[in-house]
């Protein structure tokens, strides 16, 4: 299969003048530094000393890289109000459920929407694909009132439970889900499984590359997150609005505050690296069909 | 006579109404019907959708109705037609600003992001699938982590240790630091940079997966066909196979640049110097979470909402025109 992919193009399509080439690589690699030297830039910082921040003329890369930021980190995190490990736990917790319960909600939403045909199918997928179409500020004040008539109001739930109802999960989903054979299905059927049962142990192992784009979307959307409004007590909030307070600390904190930033990207894309197959594979099936 | 025929066609209107009152009913019951055997369906469905109303559908109509109130959070919300509205257009300077800085990224990050996302997708399908994979990580990695545009904060910060200030002075193109953040005119342009650096996001994903699942015997029915170039090849093949992740990507492409926040509060301070960076989003929060003038930051949200899915609308419209 590889083989083919590979050897086909070179054979049998029309080719493009030298020239075009050329041109169309630049450009690569001309955007792709545009990209990837502002990353450079912060990976570097964080190993500089503090005399190598504030250089003039400014350099890109490290010359005498040390740790010291990062054992200022350290140090400082000692002395916060709350212990750091607190900011931790609040951004893994609420990580965590968000995308437990969104993975969960979201396929289980899907399967039907995809396989089933009943009333009210065609509106329901009409509504979660507008909603695509704005940005969730749009909703902010009367998902505050909402929020404090469920009494959600500076608890995790806050954030996570809005999370678990995010649209481009669902929407991902269920054209993953599509692509799945109706054969599979009817034949679950006839051995007399229940609806719940296909859901539970065919659709949900065969979406797998789909659990992971939607971990990776959610990852995205609540690892930076920093309570969007509903979080106030200090125990309660986020490594995100912990490290933004590092960077505000001024010219002293410059150091401490690139370990952090860097600290903080890591961790998502870390896991965009070993997930990338499943999410483009998932990406396949995202179109919108007329 | 007139009389007699008036009342044979209201006995005529009465019959006809009573059957259709019965096609009615057989369809209510035919509906119940359905709707009673495909329960499991929406026992399924119900955790997820009942979220979605309450913290999506829901809000959206709440949100179109306050708007048509005066309300501060305390007092019960008070009607007042459409003075939030008249006011938003014809009272406020800055309300005309945001729209007029909105529309600006919504036509520039909006349609450069997509062709940069298609563009890019294009040239990276052709590699080995190694450097492909790397040239994804490169592109993807910007929107994918988080809050660091910081690092634009430093790359134009307005002393000589800015990564742009030096350059330009080492250079000797300027002789002293330029204030990029703090300059009325320099900072839409920066923030149009930034949002370009970070919009390679799911858009840019779906493009290469689309690539990658165009079928290849097409290419060569083109070639037979008498397609001569890898222009003609893009337009009439390549496009058209992927006109679903083309529609998908311009709905996640517009949708971003609309609604451009966080990057203008923490490049651009808020409010901004003369309110250069201030979008629609930024003028929403600051009456929404500063003023508490709920009535009139959800005029605001009405506004930007039907902006946005019009505008979609509109592009999903002349998408699917692509290659016919």
């Amino acid at each position: 299969m590889n083989m083919t992919l590979r050897l086909m193009p070179r054979k049998k399509r029309v080719n493009r003048s030298f020239a075009g080439t050329v041109s169309l690589f630049v450009l690569l690699a001309g955007f792709g530094a545009f990209m990837v030297l502002p990353l450079i830039y912060a990976i570097n910082n964080a190993f500089k000393p503090l005399d190598e921040i504030f250089l003039f003329p400014p350099r890109l890369f490290v010359r005498n890289p040390t740790m010291s930021n990062f054992t200022d980190l350290i140090n400082l995190l000692g002395n916060s109000w709350v212990p750091f490990t607190r900011y931790i736990f609040n951004t893994v917790f609420i990580t965590g459920m968000g995308i437990v319960g969104h993975v969960l909600l979201a396929s289980a939403a899907a399967y039907p929407l995809a396989k089933h045909r009943f009333p009210g199918k065609g509106i329901m997928f009409t509504v979660v694909v507008l909603s695509l179409m704005f940005t969730p500020a749009v909703t902010a004040i009367p998902n505050y009132m909402i929020m404090s008539w469920l009494g959600m109001i500076n608890t995790y739930w806050a954030v996570i439970v809005p999370a678990f109802a995010f649209p481009l999960g669902l929407y991902l989903m269920k054209q993953f889900i599509e692509q799945i054979p109706d054969a599979l299905l009817e034949a679950a059927k006839i051995d007399g499984a229940s609806e719940y049962r296909i859901w539970w142990s065919i659709i949900m192992p065969n979406v797998k590359p789909a659990w992971l784009t939607l971990v990776i979307l959610l990852f995205q959307l609540l690892w930076g997150s920093d309570g969007n409004g509903f979080i106030y007590s200090e125990q309660l909030k986020s490594l995100h609005y912990a490290s933004t307070q590092i960077v505000q600390g001024g010219i002293a904190r410059a150091g401490v505050g690139a370990a952090v930033a860097l600290l903080l990207m890591s961790v998502p894309i870390t896991l965009f690296i070993f997930s990338q197959s499943r999410i483009i594979e998932t990406m396949a099936t995202s179109g919108m069909k007329d | 006579m007139t009389s007699l025929s008036k009342v044979e066609t209201g006995l005529q209107t009465e019959r006809s109404s009573s059957e259709t009152q019965r096609v009615k009913r057989t369809k209510m019951a035919e509906l119940r019907r359905q709707m009673k055997t495909s329960k499991h369906s929406y026992i399924l469905l119900a955790p997820y959708m009942l979220l979605f109303g309450l913290f999506t559908v829901l809000p959206v109509v709440m949100s179109v109705l306050i708007s048509f109130t005066y309300f501060n959070m305390l007092e019960f919300p008070r009607f007042i037609g459409w003075q939030n509205y008249t006011r938003l257009f014809l009272d406020d300077d800055v309300f005309l600003i945001t729209i007029k800085n909105t529309m600006l990224f919504a036509a520039i990050t909006g349609p450069l992001s997509y062709i940069a996302c298609f563009v890019f997708a294009w040239i990276i399908n052709e590699m080995s699938p190694k450097v492909r994979a790397l040239m994804t990580l490169i592109f993807y990695a910007p929107s994918i982590s988080g809050n660091i545009f910081f690092i634009w904060q430093i790359i134009f910060s307005g002393d000589r240790y800015g990564i742009m200030n030096g350059l330009l002075m080492k250079f000797g193109i300027i002789y002293e630091p330029i204030q990029w953040l703090k300059t009325e005119h320099y900072i839409l342009p920066i923030l149009i940079l930034v949002q370009l650096w970070l919009s390679l996001g799911t858009g840019f994903l779906a493009f290469i997966a689309g690539l990658q699942t165009v079928d290849r015997t097409l290419y060569e029915a083109a070639a037979v066909d008498g397609v001569r170039n890898r222009w003609q090849e893009l337009w009439y093949v390549t496009l058209p196979s992927m006109r679903p992740q083309l529609m998908f990507g311009a709905v996640i492409q517009l949708t971003t640049s609309f609604a451009v926040a966080d990057v203008s509060i923490y490049l651009a301070g808020f409010p901004s110097v003369n309110y250069a960076g201030e979008t629609i989003v930024t003028h929403l929060i600051d009456f929404g979470t500063i003023r508490f003038e709920m009535g009139y930051a959800s005029a605001i949200a009405t506004v930007l909402f039907m902006l946005m899915v019009g505008t979609n609308l509109i592009v999903q419209k002349l998408l699917r025109k692509v290659g016919e």
